[in-house]
């Protein structure tokens, strides 16, 4: 998703028109159109639409506000953040604020991108200016209908939480103005807040969501249900891509519940469907259903034999991604004064709490959805295909999600395609497709297998003479309709994310690419190639440091370009809050990392000690650089979070392993995410203050964990730690 | 299929289903009660964590032919008890969950360690919250919740 990110400059990129409506005795809608919706109609005169979906603010007569969010929401805390920065133009009472969730539609695609996604860190720094801007004209309209009532002029009026103010001590509240205000003509250019006058940005806001996810009310896309309902799940081929060859459903059939057995196409191979009442019979009847698969033609993969080949072709250049200043300096560098280093991360599944699903009905001419994605413009596509239905005749609804972390965003729309196709068969009746927590794990589309091979010079200075780096991975985004855009001579820019990029100064710099291409599936992972890049850089920067005898953190700021200002400053943020680096516990030691990636600079060190064969996180500290925070305390919680999400590349059942084609793991036992105690025990966060256009905050907690984690490790014992997971140690 | 009486939130609830059926799928297909989540079918995960007689079980392999007579509270019901409530609140003000999904689990698990611990030690926090997955990994706000909540339960 890094790759959608690269292409932000913070602005929108395209014309958008501003409508109003007021439907009767309603209120107040803002809806925003971009031009590329006035195809086929005149410029400017957009065909006004009585209400919602298309709507991002609707102020009720009942004073609610009620604002659309154009992502999905699945921890990352996007539904309290996009409505506080249109809350705060707007000058809405926060607590008459009610977020919803958009469903799919042109008018709530990325107005960077021009599709609708959440990824690449980007919510809140694609989405800023646009809410700001929405924000601010849907108060303008409110002012001018007030100045009108009062006859007096707008500039002489004030706004404060959900009241416009007059010169002369008139107040009407923007409940009582909204219909008035929808006759206004919507703004062309609107001034906008300077940061000093913001209300709600920059303030630490409780989650909107907290309630409802505390006492069980709160529904996912897992917990719909709809009249008539049926569950689906789908035996999928135990090899990638293999086919139903012949199959026994006598002993499914049997099952009290069970409505249906049959085969259906996959993007890639063929399943069967079992439709049921309920998901037990469904899962009993899957777990007794007994089939013949053709796996003719499949390549089996076999991590053993990956890594094999992984290792080989790392020995040699791959399609050049960077060479710069002299590449053969690293050739002369005598072997005293060189790190030869090979590295193996394997595949990981992103396993969100909350198993993939999708709902969908339909009636033969048209058809709702409803599903927990990431990548609504996609799946929307994909499911009208699969219906012989035009894209708009699907009602696509946005579900609040049980994590994702990328799974959600998936190009091919499978999960989706499934539940089109089961619902095909039973138009008219609700389908809803669960995959269950093995579909999930055994079921493809990981972070990828990679090897890394870096030899680096150490000059007299102690610093990197040269460096040439071979990464060996499969491509997330080749096959994809991403291709075009982000693989650049060869090379996948998110395989080389993280070095390719390097603030590092290295003067002789070399970063080539291999990309196999084995039978199994891959995606990206909550922050994409710098899980692995990040975990190389900063044990190599670190090893480099320990044998130049310097401070890890003074190292690492010598080395900076002057560019690499965000990390620059949290690394001076990080050591004044690092004192108790000097004060540890004996057999604990300190680990340093820093790293860039989606805009966000962050830097941390952690103390670490050995418990039971296994790394104890004691604590860390963090500093970040996401320009302005637009909400910290969900900052906060994204990095103390996201360091334990990170963790799981450091677990001992840390890795998706294949042999003779089939996946080893099924279930949390054999892919095994971080548990409390594995986690940091307690992380304190801090910000660097800013004004700068906000960075994302949802990927960049993730890479730092690792490398400082073991750099604390390699203190203790000695060892370098060059492959993940990690063994007992 | 047969058919049992539970004692579902102090309420009497007639079931008709499969005797392998595990309280997690009575509860969210038969009783439409979604509060409790599935994540793993394995007692791995501990989402799916209810009290069955004041124990805090997990549901997703607790086959409702087994439950007999013992009550089983879940997350629907928890605010009503005082503990239950408190968990609650510290769960809010600390502003705990992200995806929230794990969360139902996470507050029965923590309810039941503050019945019977009312001042958990750290490793007492690690030993009973030790079976539930919080994949996004709110681990830092969930202890300091537990111990915002045994400070302000009475």
């Amino acid at each position: 998703m890094s790759a959608i990110m690269s292409t932000n400059d913070g602005v929108l990129n395209r014309r958008s028109f501003l409508r109003v409506s007021a439907a009767a005795a309603s209120g107040l809608f803002v809806s925003m159109y971009l031009d590329t919706e006035l195809t086929g109609q005149e410029a400017g005169q957009p065909q006004p639409k009585p209400s919602p979906p298309d709507a991002f603010v609707h102020i009720r007569p009942d004073g609610k506000v009620v604002i659309q969010v154009n992502r999905l929401e699945f921890g990352q805390g996007v539904q309290t953040a996009l409505p506080m920065i249109l809350a705060d133009e707007l000058d809405a009472d926060w607590s008459e604020v009610v977020a919803e969730l958009a469903p799919a539609a042109d008018v709530y695609k990325d107005p960077v991108a021009g599709f609708q996604f959440v990824g690449g860190s980007g919510s809140v720094a694609h989405s800023f200016q646009q809410y700001r801007e929405l924000g601010a004209k849907t108060r303008a309209m409110l002012v001018a209908a007030a100045a009108e009532r009062w006859k007096v002029s707008p500039t002489e009026c004030r706004t404060e939480a959900g009241i416009v103010r007059g010169p002369s001590g008139q107040s009407a509240k923007y409940a009582e103005l909204s219909e008035a205000a929808a006759r206004m003509p919507v703004p062309e250019t609107v001034q906008l807040k300077n940061p000093s006058q913001f209300r709600l940005i920059g303030q630490k806001v409780a989650r909107l969501d907290s309630r409802p996810k505390c006492d069980g009310s709160l529904k996912f896309g897992l917990d719909l249900d709809l009249p008539r309902m049926k569950i689906a799940v789908v035996a999928h081929p135990p090899v990638f891509g293999a086919r139903v060859k012949s199959f026994d459903d006598k002993a499914a059939r049997s099952i009290e519940g069970v409505l249906d057995v049959f085969e259906i196409p996959l993007v890639k191979g063929s399943g069967v469907a079992i439709v049921a009442d309920k998901f037990w019979p469904a899962k009993q009847a899957r777990d007794r259903m007994e089939i013949e698969w053709d796996l003719s033609g499949l390549e089996r993969a076999d991590t053993a034999q990956l890594q094999a080949q992984y290792r080989q072709l790392a020995r040699t250049a791959g399609k050049v991604s960077v060479a710069r200043g002299d590449v053969k300096a690293i050739e002369r560098v005598a072997e005293r004064d060189r790190i030869v280093a090979e590295y193996h991360f394997p595949y990981l599944a992103h396993a969100p709490m909350e198993p993939l699903n999708t709902t969908i009905r339909f009636d033969g001419t048209r058809a709702e959805a409803w599903a927990g994605s990431q990548f609504q413009t996609f799946d929307q596509i994909a499911i009208a295909e699969v219906l012989g239905l035009k894209p708009e005749q699907v009602i696509f609804h946005t579900e609040m999600a049980g994590g994702g972390f990328g799974r959600r965003a998936v190009a091919d729309s499978h999960v989706q395609r499934e539940a089109a196709t089961i619902a095909k068969r039973f138009a008219g009746t609700p389908i809803k497709l669960v995959w269950t927590r093995e579909d999930d794990i055994q079921g493809g589309f990981y972070r990828p297998m990679h090897v890394h091979r870096v030899e680096v010079g150490i000059g007299t200075d102690g610093m990197p003479s040269a460096w040439r780096h071979v990464i060996v991975g499969q491509s997330i985004l080749g096959g994809t309709p991403f291709e075009a855009f982000y693989i650049k001579d060869g090379v996948d820019g998110t395989t080389v994310e993280g070095v390719n990029d390097t603030y590092y100064d290295i003067r002789n710099l070399h970063v080539s690419a291999h990309h196999p291409t084995p039978n199994v599936p891959v995606l990206w992972w909550r922050s994409v190639g710098h899980t692995h890049s990040a975990f190389v850089m900063e044990t190599l920067i670190d090893e480099l440091a320990a044998r130049a005898k310097v401070d890890p953190i003074v190292y690492r700021r010598r080395l900076l370009k002057p560019a690499a200002k965000k990390l620059l400053a949290v690394l001076d943020l990080l050591e004044k809050n690092t004192v108790w680096r000097r004060n540890i516990p004996k057999n604990h030691a300190v680990g340093i990392a820093c790293h860039e990636s989606f805009g966000t600079g962050v830097a941390c060190a952690v103390d670490v000690s050995i418990e039971n064969k296994r790394p104890r996180i004691h604590r860390a500290t963090v500093a970040a650089h996401p320009g302005i925070a637009v909400n910290p305390l969900t900052i906060e919680s994204q990095f103390q979070a996201g360091l334990a999400f990170g963790v799981s590349q450091l677990m001992a059942n840390g890795a998706i392993t294949l042999k003779d084609g089939r996946v080893e793991q099924r279930n949390f036992d054999g892919f095994t995410p971080p548990y409390i105690s594995d986690a940091p025990v307690a992380v304190d966060v801090h910000i660097v203050p800013s004004t700068e256009p906000p960075t994302g905050c949802g990927e960049p907690p993730v890479p730092v964990i690792s490398p400082a984690v073991v750099n604390a490790l390699t203190k203790l014992t000695g060892k370098r730690y060059r492959s993940l997971p990690l063994v007992d140690l | 299929m047969a058919t049992y009486q539970l004692n579902i939130n102090g309420q009497r609830k007639e079931v008709t289903t499969d005797a392998s059926t595990p309280l997690l799928w009575v509860l969210r297909d038969d009783l439409k009660m979604t509060g409790t989540k599935y994540g793993c079918g394995i007692s791995v995960c501990g989402a799916c964590t209810v009290h069955v007689a004041g124990v805090a079980t997990r549901s997703c392999v607790l086959p409702v032919s087994l439950i007999g007579e013992r009550p089983v509270v879940t997350i629907e019901a928890i605010a009503q008890d005082p503990v239950g409530r408190v968990v609650q609140d510290a769960w809010v003000s600390e502003d705990v969950v992200q995806c929230g999904y794990c969360q139902s689990g996470q507050i029965m698990s923590a309810v039941a360690l503050l019945k019977h611990t009312p001042k958990p030690t750290d490793a007492n926090i690690e030993e009973s919250m030790g079976g539930n997955i919080c994949r996004c990994g709110t681990y830092v706000r969930i202890r300091q919740a537990i111990k915002t909540a045994a400070r302000q339960a009475k």
